[in-house]
This record gives structure tokens, C-alpha cells and sequence, in this order.
């Protein structure tokens, strides 16, 4: 049974086909790759996995339900989290506070309960903060446990979004360039991150440019130019493929 | 560390209300004080809505106003108490806030400036045309507050209780923030989408920080009704709106005390500025426009902020 089963999808933004009947399916407990050159429709692709956008035509099933008419929080629900390309910080809040928004739904998030600080909020607030403390140190982030977002580097952002996002205890992980800006040491942490992280049995999408991070850690490969499916297979498979040789590779190469 | 400073925050704002009536000129200065304090306690919910939720709203002089008529109406009209008349005051403008909430909520910045604005208005518009029930421009007479044969008399009184209220109100407004809800709110302030993609349902929070905010106006409206003893529409104006957001903004947005601290200032400036007379509301405004020139983080923060460069220096 596959986690992720995109149906015939499609994406318009007045008369630009950004992603372009396209279908495929993710298999649970890989990690699987989209690449593409820029512009090819991969953050597109997220955005309507997660409901941020609505798709053209088409469909996505997570976990055999129809995602339509669902909103991002409740596919949150369901079992999915994501980072963004272009981060999307709390940056008026601690670092550790923008790791537990992310453990937001383990909460309880009754109000009147929140208003009154009732001792099981604070002691359950507690053990959060220690929870995501630890995933701060699992992605490489324990010195900016006391830190403020605002002050942090590039580098460290990217995977405070991983962290956030692993806050919300995902099946299916959606990683938007998570290496992208990154020297190569920290590309190389950020690879060690995913791979521990799919170790743990969530399922990753990857968005990706560095081919040898790609290559190396993933499971699965679809490739894609101008919202249409290039090719799809093992690593193996799709380099050896021509059409992606010449509109992805090779470009690079 | 945040647990001291909070109990700390929160015994010093007591003890300067116990001691501040010592420095109090006259009588007369009770009145004023606790039109700061309701004043304060209206811009920690507006606050919550403004510095945490990021979020506007240029209309909440509206449900002061209509918490003012409701409790006035249903006292004076409809015979009923003054405490229950408040509660079903507050939990009307909750209902309404909740209403209007859900559509306009979903607009942004300028957008939803303006839609608030505009409830605003119809409010005030809609108290001063309805004479059958609010007296139209004229006002309406609202009798003192009394709850189960009590009847607080005096500014002295109405002093404490409004001293008692604020601290309820600082207290409610830290265990919010500091706690999964408040969070969340902050995080709707910093990332729409990063806080939707992780469970967060950011319109309902916006609804329920807008019907908050809107509930603390209604209940301080209410108060304000029976202690002045005479209300009229302009408690309901735009311009008493604005006041409200420059009291949160140059407090200190984000920032309960910060509230407290623009609540007070400004209701007292134009006590203190009645000696320029006919320049009063100049200075008023070049106050205003300096302080978001030189302390655009408004006034607590920024004195925090160099407090803790001093403190940094000298170690
Ligand atoms: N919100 C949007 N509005 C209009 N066009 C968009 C929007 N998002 C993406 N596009 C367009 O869709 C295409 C694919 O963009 P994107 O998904 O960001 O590509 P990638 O992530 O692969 O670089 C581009 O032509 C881009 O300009
Ligand atoms: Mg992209």
C-alpha cells in the first residue's frame, strides 16, 4: 500500500502549467526524491501535497483518503509535515518555542485550561520543552536551545525547520532544498540528518539540487521538468536516464 | 528564569497600585486612575490580538461601547442586574466578534485595518441613530454597579476594584502567551503557514484572539458604564479606537506590561498636558510621533533592551 498516491495532477497560475498531469506513488518507509531544474515545479508539488495550494485537476490520496477540501493543519493532523525552501520562521519567538508549536496537536490546546495555567498544562509544557530540546540535539542544534530565531544563521534555520517539523511526529516528511545555501560540511550533517530520521521509519520526500546527497541517501527518484514526469526509478535508473541527462545532469555538469 | 520574572512582573505591578494612591495630588486623581487602569485592561486584550497574534484592529472602541449600552440598557431598561447584564453584555460581543471574526479575519494588514475600521463605525453610527433604545447622541444615564446588595461608591473604590481587575488581567494574559494557545497565536504572527503545515489552525486562533480582545473591551465598557453613571455613543468613536492601538503600540507591542505602562501614560499626558492648553493636542501628537522615531519597539521594550546593554556593559 503506498503512504503518498499522486493521481493525474495538475497546477495552473494563469495560462503557467506549473505542474502538469502528473502522478506517481510513494511507497512508506523510503526516502524518495523529486529533482528538476528550477522552476520545474517542485515546491509547487509540495504546496499542493499540503494543501497549501488547491490543485488544478487531479488528486492526492495520503493514506488512501482523498486530501480535497482539506486544510494544512489537518493534514498536519493526519500525519504530514513539511519545511520550506524559503523558511518560514517564527522569528518573533526562542528557537525551542518555534520546535514546540511543531508539538502543537500532542498538546492539549484547550483554552480555558491554557488561560488558567492548570498545573497538568504546565508540567505537560515542561516535558515538551525537554522533547523538543532533544530533537534541537538530534538535528545538530543543541547550542541554540537558549537562542532567539531571529539571531540564528541560515544554516541552523534550515534545520530548525527539520526540527519543527519532526516536533509534529510525521509518517511523511516533505523537505523542501534543505541542503540548499549550505557549505558542504553542513550539507554532509544535513544528509546524516535525514538518513537518521528515515532510520526512525518516517517516510521522506526530498527536494534536493546537491546530486550527491540525492544520489547517495535515497530510495526512490522522480524527476521532473516543467511539471511533467521525466523519469522515475532507482538512483541507478535515473541517471542512466537520457531525457534527465540532458535537462538536469548535464546542465549541471 | 520566565517564572520569576513573571511572579516578580506581577508582584511589582501590585505593589505599585497599593502605593501609588500615596502619590495621588487630590481626589480627583482616583477618577483618572482608574480610567487608566480600565484603559490598561483593554489594551491587554486588544495586545493580544495586535503584539501577539499580529493581528489589527481599528474597531475595538466599538465593543467597549457596545459592552457600555449593553449593560446600560439591560439595567436601566430591562431591570436586570448589574453583574449578569455585563456577563450577557460580554458574551453578546463575543457572539458578534465571533461573526464578524470569521469573514474579515481572513484578511491581512491594510485590509483588515480597514474592515475593523469599519465595524467600528457602524457601531458608532448604529448607537447614535438608535435613541429608542441608547438615547442617540444625547446618552444615557447607567445607575451604579451593585452585586448582591453591594454598591461600589466612590473613585476610591472603583480604584481598587479596577487595580484588582488589572492584575486578573496581567495574570490571564501571561498564562496565555507562556502556554500551548499562546504559542500557537504567536506563531500565526510569525509564519501563517509554518504554524498551519504543523497542526495549527490559524484562522480559529485569529477568531478566538479577536473574540477575546473583544470580550475584555465589552467587560471594561460595562464597568466603565456604571462608574461614570452617564455614557454617550462617542465612547464608541473612532477616534477612542485609535487611542486604544497607540496606547498598545507605544507600550510596547508584544508586551503585557508594555500595555500597562502606554495605557497609563497616555490616559495621563493629557491630564498633564491640559497646562499647554491650546497646544495639547500637538504635544500629544509630537510625543506620539517621537517615541515610534526613537523607541519603534515602544516604550517597555526598549527600556528593558537598554536596562540589559547597561547591565551587559558593566559586568
Ligand atoms: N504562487 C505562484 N503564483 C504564480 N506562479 C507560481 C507560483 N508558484 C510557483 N509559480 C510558478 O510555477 C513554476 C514552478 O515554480 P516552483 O514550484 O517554485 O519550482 P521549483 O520549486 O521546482 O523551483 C514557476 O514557473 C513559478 O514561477
Ligand atoms: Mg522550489
Amino acid at each position: 500500500m503506498s503512504l503518498l498516491k499522486v493521481d493525474g495532477l495538475s497546477k495552473e497560475f494563469g495560462g503557467v502549467h506549473a505542474i502538469e498531469d502528473l502522478s506517481f506513488v510513494i511507497n512508506p518507509g523510503t526516502i524518495h526524491s523529486i529533482i528538476g531544474p528550477n522552476g520545474a515545479g517542485k515546491t509547487t508539488l509540495f504546496n499542493l501535497i499540503t494543501a497549501v495550494y488547491t490543485p488544478s485537476c487531479g488528486k492526492i490520496l495520503f493514506d488512501d483518503k482523498d486530501i480535497a477540501g482539506k486544510k494544512p493543519y489537518e493534514l498536519a493532523a493526519m500525519g504530514m509535515s513539511r519545511t520550506f525552501q524559503n523558511l518560514q520562521i517564527f522569528f518573533n519567538m526562542p528557537a525551542i518555542e518555534n520546535v514546540m508549536v511543531g508539538h502543537h496537536l500532542h498538546l492539549n490546546r484547550r483554552f480555558l485550561p491554557s488561560l488558567l495555567r492548570l498545573p497538568a498544562v504546565v508540567r505537560r509544557d515542561r516535558e515538551c520543552r525537554d522533547y523538543c530540546a532533544s530533537l534541537m540535539e538530534f538535528v545538530g542544534l543543541s547550542r541554540y536551545v537558549g537562542a532567539d530565531a531571529a539571531s540564528m544563521p541560515y544554516g541552523a534555520l534550515k534545520r530548525l525547520e527539520i526540527a519543527r517539523a519532526l516536533a509534529a511526529k510525521p509518517r511523511l516528511l516533505l523537505l523542501d532544498e534543505p541542503a540548499a545555501g549550505l557549505n558542504a560540511t553542513e550539507s554532509r550533517e544535513i544528509d546524516e540528518v535525514i538518513k537518521k530520521v528515515a532510520r526512525t521509519g518516517v517516510t521522506v520526500v526530498l527536494v534536493e539540487h546537491d546530486m550527491k546527497m540525492v544520489m547517495g541517501i535515497s530510495d526512490a527518484i522522480l524527476a521532473i521538468d516543467y511539471g511533467r514526469k521525466l523519469a522515475e526509478g532507482t538512483p541507478a535508473e535515473v541517471r542512466a536516464n537520457p531525457a534527465v541527462v540532458s535537462a538536469y545532469l548535464g546542465a549541471h555538469a | 528564569m520566565w517564572k520569576t520574572a513573571r511572579i516578580g512582573g506581577l508582584g511589582a505591578l501590585a505593589l505599585i497600585l497599593v502605593l501609588a494612591p500615596l502619590g495621588f495630588p487630590n481626589a480627583y486623581f482616583y477618577d483618572i486612575a482608574v480610567k487608566a487602569l480600565f484603559n490598561a485592561v483593554v489594551c491587554i486584550g486588544l495586545n493580544l490580538l495586535i503584539g501577539y497574534g499580529g493581528q489589527i484592529s481599528l474597531g475595538h472602541a466599538g465593543f467597549f461601547a457596545l459592552g457600555a449600552y449593553g449593560s446600560a440598557i439591560l439595567t436601566v431598561t430591562y431591570k436586570l442586574p448589574a453583574l449578569p447584564a455585563m456577563l450577557l453584555s460580554a458574551l453578546g460581543v463575543g457572539v458578534l466578534a465571533y461573526l464578524i471574526g470569521r469573514p474579515i479575519l481572513r484578511l491581512k494588514g491594510h485590509y483588515l485595518a480597514m474592515a475593523t475600521l469599519g465595524i467600528g463605525i457602524i457601531i458608532h453610527i448604529v448607537l447614535k441613530t438608535e435613541s429608542g433604545l441608547t438615547g442617540g447622541p444625547d446618552g444615557m444615564g447607567v445607575d451604579p454597579f451593585s452585586v448582591m446588595g453591594f454598591t461600589m461608591m466612590g473613585d476610591r473604590m472603583w480604584y481598587w476594584a479596577a487595580a484588582a481587575l488589572l492584575v486578573l488581567a496581567v495574570w490571564l494574559s501571561l498564562n496565555l502567551i507562556d502556554s500551548p494557545v499562546g504559542r500557537a497565536l504567536r506563531a500565526v504572527h510569525g509564519s501563517e503557514v509554518g504554524a498551519e503545515v504543523v497542526g495549527v489552525d490559524t484562522s480559529s486562533y485569529k477568531v478566538m484572539v479577536f473574540v477575546v480582545s473583544a470580550v475584555f473591551a465589552s467587560l471594561i465598557g460595562s464597568l466603565f458604564a456604571h462608574k461614570d453613571g452617564f455614557i454617550t455613543p462617542d465612547i464608541g468613536s473612532f477616534f477612542r479606537s485609535v487611542e486604544f492601538v497607540v496606547m498598545v503600540v507605544l507600550g510596547g507591542m508584544a508586551s503585557t506590561f508594555g500595555s500597562v505602562v502606554g495605557a497609563i501614560i497616555l490616559t495621563l499626558l493629557p491630564q498633564v498636558l491640559t497646562v499647554v492648553e491650546d497646544y495639547e493636542a500637538m504635544v500629544f501628537g509630537g510625543i506620539m510621533m517621537g517615541t515610534m522615531i526613537f523607541l519603534p519597539k515602544g516604550l517597555l521594550p526598549s527600556l528593558v533592551a537598554g536596562l540589559r546593554k547597561r547591565g551587559g556593559a558593566a559586568q
